[in-house]
């Protein structure tokens, strides 16, 4: 099948999420699809597999232009999908959500189901057991099902979102070779969406990148993995002259630190960040920049390792009531000892020992409930205390994260505010927050509602609400969204903040951003952060081959 | 008609819906709609006696409400309501029975005080029980409130049937009504106690502005609209949420405390009367406005009182009000928001888009 995406675009509002794409997909081949997130990769591929329209463009198959109306439409015309979360029913058996497909029929047939799924598995090399419940499977064992049924199906085309995330080294072997299986012996055509380079490298014939909704061209495979990184990121700035700066001591010291979720693991963390430094920590999306950042927020523990703010540790209060829990239990357990001894000395008869048992039960429930109940009110988070000893955390997701929808921006004022009274002062909130929309240029009023402000302007609403003088500054991507003069701007102030001593760390998904404004720089790969470069011995492409994985010393 | 007012004047709009429905149900019946309607309203406000009912009843509702408005304002599904007033009338009613009847020289302006401020203590204490188990436990406020609520009425059972059953014995009633001196002081004789009616006005009043002009009230408003943003924004989450919750009970305790006190004498098996549910409803149709939370809860207050006129005089059942009661519930999960009868109806596939 010959597949042609004539000049699509597709805008949110403003947003150009795709704007004016043109590709060609030949039969037989394997294309990779690479950018950062946010690049537009998901909203083309959205497309393509028909889970939305887009707003202008064509979509030419073998030729003829096609629109789908739904993601089952374009599976009928051979367009299929592999999700990256697996789109199946987890309760169900693997030959019944397979069956799920055909809902044509009143009944079921298992026998031809079992049959199909068990001839499809082996064509294409996987193990499959119809009469497993799918959430008994793997990942990529549940891949390999959603992959059978899409085929069964009849998808000649198949888009494979980051199918290799949270699979097994060996599944991921079965993976490749079925694809490259399909691609030869079967002339299908794949589109493999990946952050991975050496997964395209090793995989694909020709690769597309996107980069801020627009195509950055196309490559053939091999290619040097520079060459790629420079187009996700765009071209090399000229670096402006960096002023020299003085940093103080040390704020922010990581050792040895391990910061695990159940996606990634960051092991053996180690650095030290002083007073009127910035850091700049670089990588794909989700190598495990922002887990450092967090960490280093209070917001996750670290498994192994310290973090220390200013020589302490962030560990939160602990209550001084945090003993109440085990006084209830110890109060239950003599009680019931007693009553224990006392009827077997025959003081007391069965009955009398259960009621007091359950009185003491009674009285203990009530010394835990009070006890808990003080110390969720003398405990402090450890995130709690990071802010309160000085630090500002800017968090990525706007109104997800960083701001409350609902709420005026003068609220925020308020609530962000180190000190405030009972009763709140609106007219000194409302002239604080004045102060601070000219200063940010926010375009906006202090009674508009956050939700009301524009993305750029809600950026500047979070960076505006940061109170000053901090200790250390932790930044997710401080400038997405904002133009060129905007964000230098920002960064205008972020120096002033530098000035007053505090230390700066942030994500940014703009290598440009990342080179011009870091002293230092950090890049991660799949979990693992490069030894820290000095910005002003480094080079795109050693960032790039760093960033790709490879460590170079 | 501008946004602001739109959106003040809206909560009416189910409530007309409703009684048109209803109307229409009474003519389907064959029944004079007017008699219907004047007997509802006879019913009432009629004479001075059922006036004082209606308000008797409308008491307990209101405090019930405020405290609502706490915990909906934070975010807060505190189904438990009913739970946290029967704790209240029985903190209330141990008071009477083991202080008041028992120490008999103890004069009312002692024993009173004590009984509502203990039943505050227990109302609060029980939705501490489920707010503790929320943000400890990870139980959802929703389950853990209906399972205590069901806990409460065991107990109240259990007290009644045993410790605290009348020497006579047998009667699953109630206990013995309380000593004179541990009532409420009532209004003549009616049900309505003037200071129960005072303390919560005055509770309304203070919580309604709170909510509005206090760095608490807004720090719960924050919780309530997005729980991530608060929290980093520096508001402590489960410090607030718990406070909410205590403070909800604490109102609810002292509706059952009004209950047991005033409408009743004595401690009885179904003293909540679906009060708290009650209150629910309203809060949410009043969309969280105190202003309207009061009128609302007067309005159902009537609705549930007139009834029994309404079957006196024609041959409706009395029921009728828990038919207009049931549609009003209808009509504001309809309509009741009134951004989302004029919004666009989205379909699904348009929904999934905006992910």
């Amino acid at each position: 099948m010959h597949i042609e995406l004539q000049d699509i675009r597709k805008y949110f509002g403003e947003v150009r999420a795709n704007d004016g794409i043109s590709l060609v997909f030949e039969p037989g081949r394997i294309y990779g699809l690479l950018g950062e997130n946010g690049a537009g990769k998901s909203t083309l591929m959205k497309i393509l597999s028909g889970y939305q329209a887009p707003t202008s463009g064509t979509i030419l198959l073998d030729g003829q232009p096609v629109s789908f109306s739904s993601p089952s439409d374009a599976l009928r015309k051979g367009i299929g999908m592999l999700y990256q979360d697996p789109q199946d029913f987890p309760p169900l058996l693997v030959s019944e959500n397979y069956l799920l497909a055909y809902d044509d029929n009143l009944l079921l047939d298992f026998p031809k189901a079992e049959e199909e799924l068990r001839g499809l598995g082996e064509r294409f090399g996987f193990h499959i057991d119809p009469r497993v419940h799918v959430e008994t499977l793997t990942l990529g064992e549940r891949q390999q099902i959603e992959l059978v049924r899409l085929l069964a199906l009849g998808a000649e085309f198949l888009i494979l979102d980051e199918p290799t995330t949270g699979i097994s080294a060996e599944q991921k072997e079965i993976l490749f070779n079925t694809m490259r299986r399909l691609v030869n012996e079967e002339q299908k055509t794949i589109i493999l969406v990946s952050h991975k380079l050496e997964e395209v490298q090793e995989l694909c014939h020709e690769v597309a990148v996107l980069r801020r909704g627009k195509l950055m061209g196309t490559k053939d495979i091999p290619c040097p993995n520079t060459e790629l990184v420079r187009l996700m990121f765009g071209q090399e700035l000229k670096r402006s002259e960096r002023v020299p700066f003085q940093t103080g001591e040390t704020v922010l010291r990581v050792e040895d630190a391990t910061i695990q979720t159940y996606r990634l693991t960051v092991e053996g963390i180690d650095l030290e960040l002083r007073e009127g430094e910035v850091l700049g920590l670089a990588g794909l999306e989700g190598s495990g920049q922002r887990l450092l950042l967090q960490a280093c927020a209070g917001l996750l523990q670290p498994r192994k390792g310290r973090i220390l703010l200013d020589g302490k540790p962030l560990e939160g209060k602990r209550s001084p009531f945090f003993w109440t829990p085990w006084l209830a239990l110890a109060f239950l357990a003599f009680r019931i000892v007693w009553a224990a001894i006392q009827f077997s000395s025959g003081q007391m008869s069965g009955l009398e020992m259960a009621g007091s048992i359950a009185a003491a039960a009674l009285i203990a429930g009530t010394i835990w409930l009070i006890g808990s109940v003080l110390i969720s009110w003398t405990s402090q988070t450890p995130y709690h205390e990071f802010q309160q000893r000085g630090g500002g955390y800017v968090p990525a997701g706007r109104l997800e994260e960083g701001l409350v929808a609902g709420l005026t921006l003068t609220e925020h004022m308020v609530l962000a505010s180190p000190e405030h009274t009972f009763i709140i002062d609106w007219n000194r909130a409302r002239e604080e927050i004045n102060r601070r929309i000219q200063r940010y240029n926010i375009i906006g009023q202090p009674d508009t509602l956050v939700e009301e402000l524009s993305g750029g302007n809600q950026q500047r609403a979070m960076l505006a609400l940061l109170n000053s003088p901090l200790r250390v500054l932790l930044l997710e991507h401080p400038t997405r969204g904002l133009d060129v003069t905007s964000a230098n701007w920002i960064w205008e102030l972020f120096q002033q903040r530098r000035e007053e001593g505090t230390a700066i760390m942030f994500i940014s998904a703009d290598l440009d951003e990342i080179l011009e404004r870091s002293d230092r720089i950090a890049v991660f790969s799949g979990g693992v952060m490069s030894r820290i470069v000095q910005t002003s011995e480094t080079s795109v492409e050693e960032l790039g081959h760093l960033i790709g994985g490879e460590q170079h010393e | 008609m501008s946004e602001r007012v739109t959106k003040n004047v809206w909560p009416v709009v189910p409530i007309l819906l409703a009684l048109l429905t209803t109307t229409l149900l009474v003519l389907l019946v064959g029944a004079d709609a007017g008699v219907t309607y004047q007997a509802l309203f006879d019913g009432a406000f009629g004479t001075s006696d059922r006036t004082f009912s209606t308000l008797a009843f409308w008491v307990p509702l209101m405090l019930c409400a405020t405290g609502l408005l706490i915990t909906f304002t934070a975010g807060l599904w505190n189904i438990g309501v009913e739970g946290q007033m029967i704790m209240g009338a029985i903190a209330s009613s141990w008071v009477a029975l083991k202080v008041a009847a028992v120490y008999p020289d103890i004069p009312g302006w002692a024993i009173i005080p004590l009984e509502l401020l203990l039943a505050a203590g227990a109302g609060a204490l029980w939705a501490a029980l489920a707010a503790v188990l929320k943000v400890r436990g990870g139980v959802h406020e929703i389950f853990g409130g209906v399972a205590l609520n069901n806990l409460a009425i065991i107990t109240t059972n259990y007290l009644i049937s045993g410790p605290w059953q009348p020497p006579e014995g047998g009667s699953f009633r109630g206990t013995v009504p309380f000593p004179e001196h541990a009532l409420l002081p009532l209004l003549g004789n009616t049900r309505f106690s003037p200071l129960s009616a005072v303390l919560a006005l005055a509770l309304l009043l203070l919580i309604g502005l709170a909510l509005r002009g206090t760095f608490w009230g807004l720090k719960l408003k924050a919780l309530g609209n997005n729980l991530r943003s608060a929290f980093l924004l520096g508001i402590s989450s489960e410090r607030e949420a718990i406070m909410a919750m205590m403070l909800g009970g604490a109102l609810a305790g002292l509706a059952g405390s009004v209950r047991v006190l005033s409408w009743f004498d004595s401690l009885r098996q179904s003293i909540s009367g679906g009060i708290g549910f009650l209150a629910i409803l309203i809060v949410l149709l009043a969309g969280l406005r105190p202003v309207w939370t009061l009128l609302i809860a007067l309005i159902f207050s009537a609705l549930l009182n007139g009834g029994t006129i309404v079957q006196l005089r024609t041959q409706l059942h009395s029921s009728l009000s828990g038919i207009i009661q049931g549609l009003l519930v209808l009509f504001v999960l309809l309509f009741g928001d009134y951004r989302r009868v004029f919004r666009p109806k989205q379909t699904l596939a348009e929904e999934l888009q905006h992910e």
